[in-house]
């Protein structure tokens, strides 16, 4: 009876166009912001911020960049695992190189040089389309993760061959290292969460965002209503891979610390982004965040439900685990094929008319 | 066929002006066969042109060159006076020609209202951060160009199903959407392949009050594919007729209609 827009007249275009148009989704989200801002800090531990909270928020990230690759524009890719490895090893040359400048400030230098290396494997994509796409993005994936095990200088000639990121701190307060407060972890990545979801939101609403859609539905109309193919994919590509490149740098930064990059960024991590964005929902931001949260949260949550809450063991645990995700995916694929996000957007419509459908 | 040098009144009262389309010898080859040959025409600023002919006489691929899609082997095309070069289909639309497609074009998964603005993206050039940051210029942007956006839709009687993204809606609506997502754009010349096609007589009716209306009220030339001779000889100022690649005939809606060529093509000709 409260969710519905009767009474929330809207006077203007700026109204009408925003984010939220309905007065209890305005205030559910200003909520939602305040808990994640004032009070989850306080009640977090090492466990939650390390085993939950982190994994969630930073692939969030990587599945708001690929949905604006794929989601919005409509170029499949299977080298997020490759362009989060180009953000990880940027921010490590970048914090051993110059280890005065303010960590948040190489996270962001490290997201532009990912954006660089995703435009240029983007290339391909004015000329190869859906499929043949997916396997030229593959193929980034291979060369990247290759250059990074191959070339020394990447690794700064680690004897073993692994990245480790050294102590910084912001404000004072430990963000990468051994030694880093969860608070205040969470409270970086939550950052650059907010900033990436409401950057992609404002650049999806108008004119490029458009672009991208137009060029996604149907590229030969695009063109003959003046959408240049060239820089709407190219641009795409480089937003797309500036986030997941801030992804990948907070993902071995803050998230893991030391990484090797075949485990850490390999073919897997970009499927499993990519299972994000699908059943999450393309084309939707919220999307992003479902099914990130879909793809975190219910490995642990039936992980300390079989282990913890029954006294299973753990190896028959983690088998269990993965048949009932599998299961899970394809029943919502079934459910509703255009993801979580489209769920949810029903679940309104009908909440809009509820309890008087007719 | 009247003068083509100067401009002109018509009998209901609108101006004619020069020639804002000229095409010159225009042949178009796929491998070994001739689509378009020889063609030469011109479409004048303020009327209603239509290129009329049997299946696969070549009057899309005629749009299809206007547009930048194909590219002639032979001939000049000239626009506003100046003879153009070889364009990208972006380049054209840039340059003020917009068009519907005889099988709708349009973009499924949008709204009604983001169809239509994106007929206004050559206007809106704010750069990347500003609209990430969604201030000063994009915003503004955004705001005058929905308000240009919202006339059309006025003037199109599409206000209902603004918020509806196009896959769901009906056929004419969707012919209807895009002859709004062309408008959008504030083009110097509308080519409108086929517009009515498909359509029954009570559509076929509004599209026809709205290309008047359009051409009327706003001044855009059009330049239209249409298959329904009664539709093409009422609204039109001019009639370019092509069979097998050729042009048969071009004149008034009268002077066509009694061509010999032209009726020849449309009911055959005894062989003996």
């Amino acid at each position: 009876m409260l969710y519905r827009e009767a009474g929330d007249f809207k006077s203007s275009y700026a109204e009408d166009s925003q984010t939220f148009p309905i007065r209890l989704d305005r205030r559910a989200y200003v909520a939602l912001v305040a808990v994640a801002l004032v009070v989850v800090p306080f009640v977090v531990n090492d466990y939650w911020v390390n085993a939950v909270l982190l994994p969630l928020l930073i692939y969030a990230i990587a599945a708001l960049g690929l949905n604006i690759l794929t989601g919005y524009c409509g170029q499949v890719s299977l080298g997020t695992g490759g362009f989060m490895a180009v953000g990880a090893y940027g921010c490590y040359k970048l914090m051993t190189a110059f280890p005065d400048i303010n960590i948040a400030v190489l996270v962001i230098l490290s997201g532009l040089i990912t954006a660089a290396v995703g435009m240029l494997f983007g290339l391909p994509s004015l000329r190869i389309k859906g499929f043949y796409l997916a396997v030229a993005t593959l193929a980034a994936q291979f060369f990247l993760v290759w250059l990074f095990n191959r070339v020394p200088w990447f690794y700064n000639y680690s004897a073993s061959g692994q990245i480790s990121a050294p102590e910084r701190t912001l404000m004072g307060f430990r963000i990468t290292g051994p030694e880093t407060q969860a608070w205040a972890t969470y409270l970086f990545t939550l950052a650059f969460v907010f900033a990436s979801a409401w950057i992609c939101r404002n650049l999806t609403r108008g004119a490029i965002g458009r672009r991208w859609m137009a060029i996604r539905d149907m590229d030969i109309a695009a063109e003959i209503i003046g959408v240049d193919p060239l820089r709407a994919k190219l641009s795409a590509f480089g937003v797309s891979s500036f986030f997941i490149g801030v992804s990948g740098a907070l993902f071995f930064a803050v998230y893991l610390g030391a990484v090797e990059v075949g485990e850490a960024f390999g073919i897997d991590k970009s499927f499993l982004v990519l299972f994000m964005v699908i059943i999450g929902g393309l084309g939707s931001i919220l999307g992003s965040f479902l099914g990130a949260a879909f793809m975190v949260l219910l490995p642990v949550l039936l992980k300390n439900l079989l282990v913890g809450g029954l006294g299973w063991p753990t190896d028959l645990a983690a088998h269990l685990e993965l048949m009932i995700v599998g299961g899970l995916i394809v029943f919502f694929l079934i459910v509703e094929p255009h993801g979580l996000a489209q769920l949810w957007r029903i679940t309104k419509e009908k909440l809009r008319i509820w309890p008087f459908p007719h | 066929m009247k003068d083509t040098a100067d401009s002109y009144v018509t009998e209901d009262g609108r101006t004619i002006g020069g020639q804002i389309l000229d095409l010159r010898g225009i042949t178009l080859r796929f491998g070994g066969v001739e689509a378009i040959k020889d063609i030469s025409f011109d479409i004048r600023e303020g009327e209603i042109r239509a290129i009329i002919g049997p299946n696969g006489a070549g009057k899309s691929s005629m749009l299809n060159v206007i547009s930048g899609f194909y590219v002639p082997q032979e001939g000049e095309v000239w626009f506003r006076g100046r003879k153009r070069p070889q364009m990208k289909p972006y380049q054209v639309a840039r340059d003020g020609i917009a068009r519907t497609f005889q099988n709708i074009a349009l973009f499924e998964g949008m709204t009604v209202l983001d169809n239509v603005m994106t007929g206004r993206l050559n206007d809106m050039t704010a750069g990347m951060l500003a609209q990430a940051i969604w201030k000063g210029r994009a915003e503004r942007e955004e705001t005058a160009n929905r308000e240009k956006v919202e006339q059309i839709i006025d003037f199109l009687e599409i206000q209902h199903i603004r918020k509806t993204p196009v896959g769901r809606l009906p056929y004419g609506l969707k012919k209807r959407v895009e002859l709004a997502r062309a408008l959008a754009a504030e083009p110097d010349l509308l080519l409108l392949d086929e517009p009515m096609a498909g359509m029954n007589v009570e559509e076929k009716e509004d599209m026809s009050r709205y290309i008047l209306d359009v051409n009327d009220e706003m001044g855009t030339t059009i330049a239209l594919i249409e298959h329904d001779m009664g539709v093409v000889m009422d609204l039109s100022d001019r009639v370019v007729v092509m069979d097998y690649g050729k042009k048969i005939g071009d004149g008034t809606p009268d002077e066509v209609r009694n061509n010999q060529a032209v009726i020849d093509a449309y009911l055959g000709v005894a062989h003996d």
